[in-house]
């Protein structure tokens, strides 16, 4: 194994075990994302039309805002007791510092996701499990890309004391294009229309978003994290 | 005809910092700083607070970028990795997570040094620290004082070439502060180089073989340590300082 992914996987291990130690940022994100798909189901008939149109848009705002809770985390907890110092002086690239948390970051939201897209198949009258491998290949681009901006943003605003607030002003529009992308092809893949023709752009939208953020960010990371 | 005596040197500095400067928007906190420190050297960063002794350590441990100037160690780049391999920092926090049991806190570092068995070094230390009976227990559960003592174990862990030390003895109870005394003293005596600042003269004053006095940023004094530093502590800054 390469000393690049020993060191990412380290990373990625160690803020796997300390999030499910403390279960702080999973909790918050998880009750969140149910607690707006219950609230939504009420507020709006489930079954109607108009929920149909709306219901990739619905399901991607409630991953992005989950996820903003989760992403504030990513390196506000290095802040404790100094570790961020530890890391950055360890014989290890900044970057693989960032690619394990953007990986534990990834592991946490889609499972988060998984567990919200289940709640919305039991309150919303949706059928996609014809269409279910090309939706998790869209949640698995989307939660990327969301995730790359995130922790990026999360290593950008960590001395900040309004982090809460400056990550996800500073997210969401970076965001837009990837959001755009995945919204209409989960919108399309519920209501039945496969893959293929027109959301084939959007597909390499989201794809192009994701392989272009991660380049960058794994390029300029060093300078966000030591200046 | 005999050539003028060549000026080399055969081994680089084992820590060279020169004409550093560091600014904060536009306020100066480093101002010059030339110094070379060679190998096996302890030296006791001395200056009143705000002084510029952390935001010097800082800068050698490559956590930040100076404004302008160079540090190099054994003549090396502080940022590449193989040079980050050889330095042991130890700063102002634990820099220890506390959802974390002791030994995997060091078993995390020790993986990120590339040690090449994690889980033994990692033992090795806690055994050496006194911790090896709670060395399952969360930190979060330690008293301050292991807490320290672990946070000293992650800085030896690799055995650096380099430690940098920022406030060491601050808040240690006599246990840690006498753990640390001794690895200071073994660190020395195998011919590494430690930096430390601290207020704490006495403790720095006995190990230390050089000083070195910042004030508002610049070098007021650097130097072998002389007995009179140890025998009255206040003798350099009525020597040396500003007042």
């Amino acid at each position: 194994m390469s000393p690049f992914l020993r060191a990412t996987l380290t990373i990625a291990a160690k803020d796997l075990r300390s999030e499910f130690r403390t279960k702080e940022a999973f909790n918050a994100s998880l009750s969140f994302s149910v607690v707006i798909l219950v609230l939504f189901s009420f507020a709006f008939d489930p079954t109607s039309e108009q929920m149909q149109a709306i219901s990739g848009g619905l399901l991607w705002l409630v991953f992005s805002f989950a996820s903003a809770l989760s992403l504030n985390r990513s390196f506000a907890r290095e802040l404790q007791n100094d570790c961020l110092d530890a890391l950055v002086s360890a014989p290890i690239p900044v970057a693989a510092i960032f690619l394990g948390k953007a990986l534990a970051n990834y592991f946490l939201l889609i499972l988060v996701e998984i567990t919200a897209l289940a709640v919305f198949a039991l309150f919303y009258d949706t059928h996609f499990a014809a269409q279910l491998w090309p939706i998790l290949l869209v949640i698995a681009l989307g939660t990327w890309g969301m995730t790359v901006i995130g922790t990026t943003f999360s290593a950008l605003t960590v001395n900040l004391r309004m982090r809460e607030v400056m990550l996800p002003t500073l997210v969401y529009p970076m965001l837009v294009p990837a959001l755009m992308a995945a919204m209409t092809l989960t919108t399309d893949l519920m209501n039945g229309i496969p893959l293929g023709g027109d959301n084939l752009l959007w597909l390499r939208v989201l794809t192009g978003f994701d392989f272009i953020y991660t380049l960058l960010a794994m390029v300029f990371i060093d300078i966000v994290v030591v200046g | 005809m005999t050539s003028p005596p060549a000026q080399y040197q055969l081994h680089p500095a084992a820590l060279d910092i020169d004409g550093v400067y560091k600014y904060y928007g536009s306020f100066p906190a480093l101002r010059d700083i030339r110094l070379k420190i060679t190998a096996g050297s302890t030296v006791a960063l001395l200056g009143r607070n705000g002084a510029g002794k952390t935001t010097l350590l800082k800068i050698i441990a490559g956590l930040s970028k100076p404004s302008e100037g160079s540090v190099r160690i054994g003549g090396h780049e502080v940022r590449e990795q193989a040079t980050r391999a050889k330095i042991g920092v130890l700063g102002h926090g634990i820099s220890v997570y506390d959802e974390l049991s002791a030994l995997e806190n060091l078993i995390i570092f020790a993986k990120l040094y590339g040690l090449p068995d994690p889980e033994k070094s990692a033992l090795a230390w806690l055994e050496r620290t006194g911790l090896d009976r709670v060395r399952d227990g969360l930190v979060r559960e330690f008293s301050r004082g292991m807490r320290q003592r672990l946070a000293v174990a992650r800085a030896f862990l690799h055995e650096p070439e380099l430690l940098l030390m920022d406030e060491p003895f601050t808040a240690l109870d006599d246990r840690a502060i006498a753990v640390l005394q001794e690895l200071l003293a073994d660190a020395h005596a195998t011919g590494r180089t430690i930096v430390m600042s601290t207020h704490q003269l006495r403790e720095a004053l006995e190990l230390a073989t050089d000083v070195v006095l910042i004030q508002r940023g610049q070098i007021a004094h650097a130097g072998p340590r002389m007995q009179e530093m140890v025998d009255d502590t206040g003798w350099l800054y009525r020597t040396y300082g500003e007042n």
